[in-house]
């Protein structure tokens, strides 16, 4: 399939104390994922205790950015006042663990697969700058 | 004893089903609710329980058309238990909890119902994007900046589904055309003309790999049914549904492991199911947990559609489910059941005197389901 690519304004999410880290890390070229300092597990979307050792010390740390597509669609149907279709929407799994995975888009691509591996990068929105991925 | 054994369904009705009536949802849920009670032979003052979901609670517009306090006062029901919420174990939980309440004593006849009038709701804002818009579900929050929707969550899982097992797009038509063929019989259904398989892969596509058909249909409409005590002199028995098992486990594969553990019955005693279908993916989800098709095998088992019709080894949907009868999320499916098991269901009966109905709602980590007898 054939994607284009289209310089456009992504929706700014709300950022909250919990959701800061995640939508704000690309400024500095980083994709911050909220850690357990007890156990090491990694969680998103952030949560204030850890679901595997109950810990409640979740600092949000880099990750090397790093994922492969777990599965992916090419969204035809304007929900985003901002983004016109088609675009594509995929939840990637994060190398740092099994199940890690984020809803997120792939940009910059003409053949979206299942598998895939792909690399985060930035996209400014406001205030927040959006992580999307890119083969 | 377990729970089950304690409940029948005595009485089932609904509302003007259809797109955009621009009706009090009120009125609507009222209209069902007053059906399901004449139906059961009963008058609003054997009526002592009420359970709904997801009842007054802050939702998107249309999902709601009424609360517990809504049909109490507008019916004048003197009350001895009620809830509504929803945080339940899917649509269907409204019946779970009310099996219990039954059960243990607190309520001999208790209405359940689930309105909705998300047609007129979109209708009002303009579209369906206006009305994800206004969600405040956290999940909606973390994939707005990509543009997602309601569908993204049912394409994901479409598209991996289809990568893991080869499942085939012509596959999935079977689905959408079954609902369709069987909703031509139900007076009921929203979407009653013919259609074909070259119908489904020429449809637009809403997000690939999924398109218009895999997706069910907004409606304005009321389903309500009474559980009442199963010892009760009140119930008529040729009409009493029996409940053999219910679920409220979370996860498909939990809910329908779940269910079977409550009963002696297996897959193979199943004679109709009526299975959760907001997009085909769901339904493929709900007959592999529920050991209907072999996992992994849904596809080749629904090719040609003959297995899944009504006079096939396992009539799926036989009201046209919620792909062309309208999202009464959960309820349609549990009234097309009782319909069926009472020999009700006219042009799209179930030949051979069906005697168990498997019903299902929700998704992911909503979910309930139910075994019903006749």
């Amino acid at each position: 399939m054939c994607m284009m690519v289209k310089m456009q304004e992504r929706t700014p999410p709300v950022l909250t104390e919990r959701t800061r880290p995640f939508w704000t890390g690309g400024e500095q070229g980083e994709l911050l994922i909220a850690r357990c300092q007890g156990c090491g597990r990694w969680s998103h979307p952030p949560l204030p205790l850890c679901p595997a050792c109950h810990g409640r010390d979740l600092v949000p740390e880099a990750v090397s950015g790093r994922g492969t597509v777990w599965s992916f669609t090419v969204n035809r149907y304007p929900w985003s006042p901002t983004l016109e279709p088609p675009y594509v929407l995929a939840e990637v799994e994060l190398e740092e663990q099994p199940g890690l995975r984020l809803l997120t888009a792939i940009v910059d691509c003409d053949e979206v697969t299942i598998g895939m591996p792909v690399t985060v990068r930035f996209e400014a929105a406001g205030e927040a700058w959006i992580p999307v991925f890119a083969p | 004893m377990k729970a089950e054994s304690a409940a029948v369904i005595s009485g089932v009705g609904w509302s003007d089903i259809g797109r955009r009536l621009h009706r009090d949802p009120r009125l609507l849920t009222v209209d069902a609710a007053l059906a399901a009670i004449a139906d059961a032979g009963l008058t609003t003052a054997d009526i002592d329980g009420v359970s709904t979901y997801p009842g007054a609670s802050g939702s998107t517009p249309g999902m709601s058309g009424a609360g517990v306090d809504d049909v109490r006062t507008l019916l004048g029901l003197d009350l001895r238990w009620h809830t509504g919420g929803a945080e339940l174990a899917g649509q269907l939980g409204a019946l779970v909890n009310a099996v219990l309440a039954v059960a243990g004593g607190l309520a001999d006849h208790v209405l359940c119902f689930r309105s909705v009038w998300e047609s007129t709701a979109q209708d009002r804002a303009g579209d369906r994007s206006s009305i994800v818009a206004q969600s405040q579900r956290p999940v909606v929050q973390w994939g707005k900046p990509y543009g997602s929707g309601y569908v993204t969550y049912g394409a994901l899982a479409m598209q991996r589904y289809m990568h893991e097992t080869g499942a085939t797009r012509e596959q999935f038509a079977q689905l959408a055309v079954t609902s369709r063929a069987n909703a031509a019989g139900n007076p009921l259904a929203v979407y009653r003309a013919p259609m074909s398989v070259d119908d489904y892969l020429g449809a637009r596509m809403i997000s690939d790999p999924l398109c218009l058909f895999d997706c069910d249909v907004p409606v304005d409409g009321a389903v309500a049914v009474i559980v009442s005590r199963a010892d009760s002199p009140a119930v008529d028995r040729r009409k009493a549904v029996g409940i053999e098992a219910m679920s409220s486990a979370t996860g498909f594969d939990q809910s329908a492991d779940m269910l079977w553990s409550r009963t002696d019955l297996k897959p193979l005693d199943v004679d109709l199911a009526e299975i959760y279908d907001g997009f085909t993916i769901y339904a493929v989800r709900w007959l592999e947990s529920l050991g209907l098709t072999p996992r992994g095998e849904t596809g080749p088992f629904v090719e040609g559609g003959s297995r899944i019709a009504l006079d096939g080894e396992l009539p799926i949907s036989t009201g046209g489910g919620q792909l062309s009868g309208g999202r009464l999320h959960g309820f349609g499916a549990l009234l097309e059941a009782c319909l069926q098991l009472r020999g009700e269901g006219g042009a799209r009966q179930v030949p051979g005197d069906p005697e168990v109905a498997v019903v299902t709602s929700g998704a992911e980590a909503f979910t309930s389901c139910l075994l019903l007898v006749r």
